[in-house]
């Protein structure tokens, strides 16, 4: 663990935050899922703003411990999560770079038309849905007919 | 009894019930995709019911959380309609029921959205969304096997058949309804309803099924005067834990 005197920077924090994987999609990180909302100094506390994506996900309490262990190992020790709903989260949030790295990892980025553009494997256009819900709540179940390979989709929200 | 704390118990009590049906699916459905459907609905349902239980308890302010009442009240304090409380039968009943509580359930939330009360309309910003999804699976599903086989048209028909007589419920109204309404919080139920029928009926003509001309309304759950005999014995599988282990955690 690092010891500092002096407060690390912003840019220093959401770059460690950067860092931390989304517990059940590792391949983006919570940065990029756009879920941290905000961070503010409060005197010696460092309040981390959390919109959690959707009621009922498993993954939110386990996002949230893994926020307050990275930023404990970077040095923070004071630190204080706060639930925010609204505005509600939405896909919109994405970064690029998470869009590209889902697509890249193999699933599907969401699209405004509420459907994939193209197959994450072959790049097809000739796709179908097997299914509104998949592995995880902010995912659904596709299939590409031009390689036949199932796929998964971050649904638009 | 304050109306506020009555309103939300009866909308987290409804996502509460409904929920834990839904999740009597799991691993039970007739394929694998839906059954991952079904539990990511009752999911939903559950993580919406911290939203509004939580806020019921902090209205109430006597040191109870979502937990405690979801955990620890008995079928006489729960305040869901009955619709949600029935047993679940087959596939085609459950999504049938579904798809009569999507309809509504998307509807009074788009009116939340405009609550005078900011903590009310931001739970309906957020939860609008993923009801809006469940109500574009169940109402696919509802006119794909009514509008499907003939086996599957006839089991649709008797679902909604036996379901129909529980819709009346959902626009009730009472004095909890009417100060809520007089306050701008939430919307009169009762003038829901037209837009509810039109919906409806627009899925049903396209399902090929026909809506039963009798309004007749069974009653008692969202007063919490009359619950069928079903609730209390979803209550006992569910609370079993926490009445066995009062506070247990892990």
């Amino acid at each position: 663990m690092n010891v500092r005197m002096d407060r690390p920077t912003m840019p220093e924090i959401w770059a460690w935050l950067d860092q931390v994987p989304d517990p059940e999609i590792p391949a983006i990180s919570l940065v990029d899922l756009g879920v941290i909302r905000d961070l503010k100094w409060q005197e010696e506390t460092l309040q981390v703003t959390v919109t959690p994506t959707y009621s009922g996900c498993p993954a939110t309490s386990v996002i949230n411990m893994e926020i307050e262990r990275a930023l404990r190992k970077n040095g923070v020790q004071n630190v204080q999560i706060k639930r925010q709903i609204s505005p509600p989260w939405t896909t919109d949030w994405l970064s690029d770079k998470g869009r590209a790295s889902l697509l890249a990892y193999g699933i599907a980025p969401p699209q405004p038309a509420g459907g994939p553009e193209n197959c994450p494997r072959c790049g097809g256009t000739d796709l179908e849905r097997v299914s509104q819900f998949g592995s995880t709540p902010c995912k659904a179940q596709w299939r590409c007919r031009d390689c036949l390979e199932p796929f998964d989709y971050f649904k638009c929200i | 009894m304050d109306p506020a704390f009555e309103f939300l118990c009866r909308m987290g009590d409804n996502t509460l019930v409904l929920g834990h049906r839904v999740s009597e699916w799991c691993g039970h459905s007739p394929v694998l995709e839906e059954d991952i459907a079904l539990a990511n609905t009752a999911l939903d349902l559950i993580g919406q019911t911290q939203l509004w239980l939580g806020l019921a308890a902090e209205v109430e302010g006597a040191g109870r959380d979502a937990d405690a009442l979801a955990m620890t009240r008995d079928a006489w304090d729960f305040r869901n309609v009955l619709l949600v409380e029935l047993p679940n039968g087959d596939f085609g009943r459950t999504m049938m029921r579904q798809c009569l509580f999507d309809a509504w359930h998307d509807l009074v939330l788009a009116e939340l959205r405009d609550s005078t009360d900011d903590r009310i309309a931001a739970i309906a910003d957020k939860t609008s969304r993923e009801v809006a999804y469940h109500l574009e699976r169940s109402r696919d599903t509802v006119i794909g096997l009514g509008d499907g086989t003939e086996e599957s048209h006839a089991r649709m028909q008797a679902a909604l058949d036996r379901l129909y007589p529980y819709v009346g419920e959902l626009f009730e109204t009472d004095a909890v309804d009417a100060a809520l309404a007089e306050a701008g919080i939430a919307p009169d139920p009762g003038n829901l309803r037209d837009a509810y029928d039109a919906r409806i009926t627009g899925i049903m003509a396209e399902a090929t099924l026909t809506i039963p001309d009798s309004r007749f309304a069974h009653k008692g759950g969202r007063d919490g005067v009359r619950h069928t005999e079903h609730l209390g014995h979803l209550l006992t599988e569910m609370q079993w834990l926490q009445r066995a282990y009062p506070g247990a955690t892990w």
